[in-house]
């Protein structure tokens, strides 16, 4: 087959285009295109990419506004935490404080006490001392006067004479006297209130 | 491609052989006049309106918590956005030149695949006439962001005067990069585009032409042969989705870089 009949088969076939026509193609083609482009560029420059921008520019703010409330929630409950810590060291301090100075305040209540009660006791000790010692005194004094008086109602009457002579009246007292005291020592022994009773008689 | 059609047209009467005229097909509407429709301009139209319903649903319909859909949509957009913007140019620069290059992505997606869709069966951008318009743009905005960048003596020097080579070399290289700058760059862009349509169209009726042609009217020994023609059609339909894809990839890539060779501060 040679190049004219090929050439001849194309024109019959194409209906006299040819074929740069498809790279340098009619007006008609050019103004369809352009007509066709405009729209298409126009809706996706008005509508299309800004709506998607505004999406996407949305969704990556989102995000990141949520990451950044995860931080801030995240660095709040540290620094509660630490504050937390924080308060129950300072508590844990104070507890030791005050545990301590109650101790101290206790064991000075203690002696205190302890210091009060005994002088009491000691107090009420001596005061029980001297009560009995003044009771003895006078029960030594009414003692000694009234048996003495007792005794020679008693030996007078008994003796059946009266001792009107003063002189044998004394003698006969103290005698009797002399008598009671030897009697006292020989019950109670050797007693320091015997010995101090008749160092008084001496 | 008088290759083809010769071989093709030596096989019988009632063979349809793919010509340069299925893509000039007979005007609808306003024969003879600049305003005359035919049936790529309505495919066209069709893909366009598709195009367009399918993101202003997206759109009107965008939230926060994207769906199914719309994160198919997003993937698209982020495809281009991420992996093909923001990739060369970075993120500062990117920003101005995305809603650009998004639009080139999706119409030539859409158009190019319009070229496997049954009942449409024509690539919208099998004739120049979208290419050209697109690589214009392309040719502007570089232009533009060059003159922009370095002022309109100064983005020529930094284009036809690299540094760095020897001054006698400037003779050649001059001339060169000028006639990059002017045409190469763009002719190139609707070239490969539009062949690559052209080709994949003209190998899918060949082979469903083919598979036609032998299952019906062939005798019954040729008969098998539809067999391999067909499944040649089906992996070429499917090679044809790929090349769709693939096309609009490197026509948004290629503007990127050369949108990105104007702003660079040396090259």
């Amino acid at each position: 087959m040679s190049a004219a009949d090929s050439h001849a088969v194309l024109a019959a076939g194409s209906g006299d285009v040819d074929p740069i026509e498809l790279f340098l193609p009619p007006g008609y083609d050019i103004f369809w295109s352009a007509i066709v482009l405009v729209i298409i560029a126009v809706v996706f420059y008005k509508l299309v990419l800004p709506k998607f921008t505004a999406v996407l520019d949305e969704r990556t703010a989102k995000i990141e506004g949520g990451l950044a409330k995860a931080e801030s929630a995240q660095a709040e409950a540290a620094a509660a935490l630490a504050e937390y810590h924080q308060q129950l060291q300072e508590a844990r301090t104070e507890a030791a404080k005050i545990r301590e100075e109650a101790r101290a305040e206790g064991s000075a209540i203690v002696a205190d006490l302890r210091t009060k009660a005994s002088d009491d006791a000691a107090r009420i000790v001596e005061t029980a001392h001297r009560q009995i010692e003044a009771e003895r005194q006078q029960a030594s004094v009414s003692l000694r006067s009234e048996v003495g008086l007792l005794a020679t109602e008693l030996a007078s009457k008994i003796v059946g004479e009266s001792l009107q002579d003063s002189a044998r009246q004394s003698r006969v007292i103290d005698r009797f006297l002399d008598d009671l005291e030897s009697t006292t020592a020989g019950t109670a022994g050797a007693g320091s209130t015997v010995g101090s009773t008749s160092g008084k008689e001496g | 491609m008088t290759s083809f059609t010769s071989a093709a047209s030596g096989q019988g009467e009632g063979f349809h052989a793919p010509t340069i005229a299925d893509f000039f097909p007979p005007a609808i509407l306003f024969e003879g006049t600049i305003f005359e429709f035919n049936r790529l301009q309505l495919v066209r139209i069709l893909a366009t309106i598709v195009l367009l319903t399918i993101f202003v649903i997206a759109a009107r319909r965008a939230q926060l918590v994207p769906g199914r859909f719309q994160n198919v949509i997003e993937m698209i957009l982020g495809f281009v956005r991420v992996n093909v913007v923001e990739e060369i140019m970075g993120k500062d620069r990117a920003k101005r030149f995305v809603p650009m290059i998004t639009t080139i992505f999706v119409t030539i997606l859409a158009f190019n695949l319009t070229g496997v869709i049954p009942g449409l069966n024509l690539a919208g951008t099998s004739v120049a006439g979208v290419a050209l318009l697109l690589a214009l743009w392309v040719f502007v905005a570089y232009w533009a962001a060059g003159i922009r960048q370095h002022g309109f003596l100064g983005y020529l020097k930094a284009n036809l005067f690299p540094p760095g080579v020897p001054a006698p070399i400037y003779i050649i290289l001059a001339p060169i990069e000028l006639l990059q700058l002017l045409i190469i760059r763009p002719a190139s862009l609707i070239i490969r585009l539009v062949a690559n349509m052209v080709a994949g169209h003209i190998m899918l009726v060949l082979c469903f032409a083919a598979t036609n042609y032998l299952v019906v009217e062939a005798a019954p020994a040729m008969k098998g042969l539809g067999i391999l023609t067909f499944a040649g059609g089906f992996a070429i339909t499917l090679f044809e989705v790929f090349v769709a894809a693939l096309q609009a990839y490197i026509f948004a890539l290629l503007a990127t870089v050369y949108i990105n060779m104007s702003i660079e501060e040396e090259h």
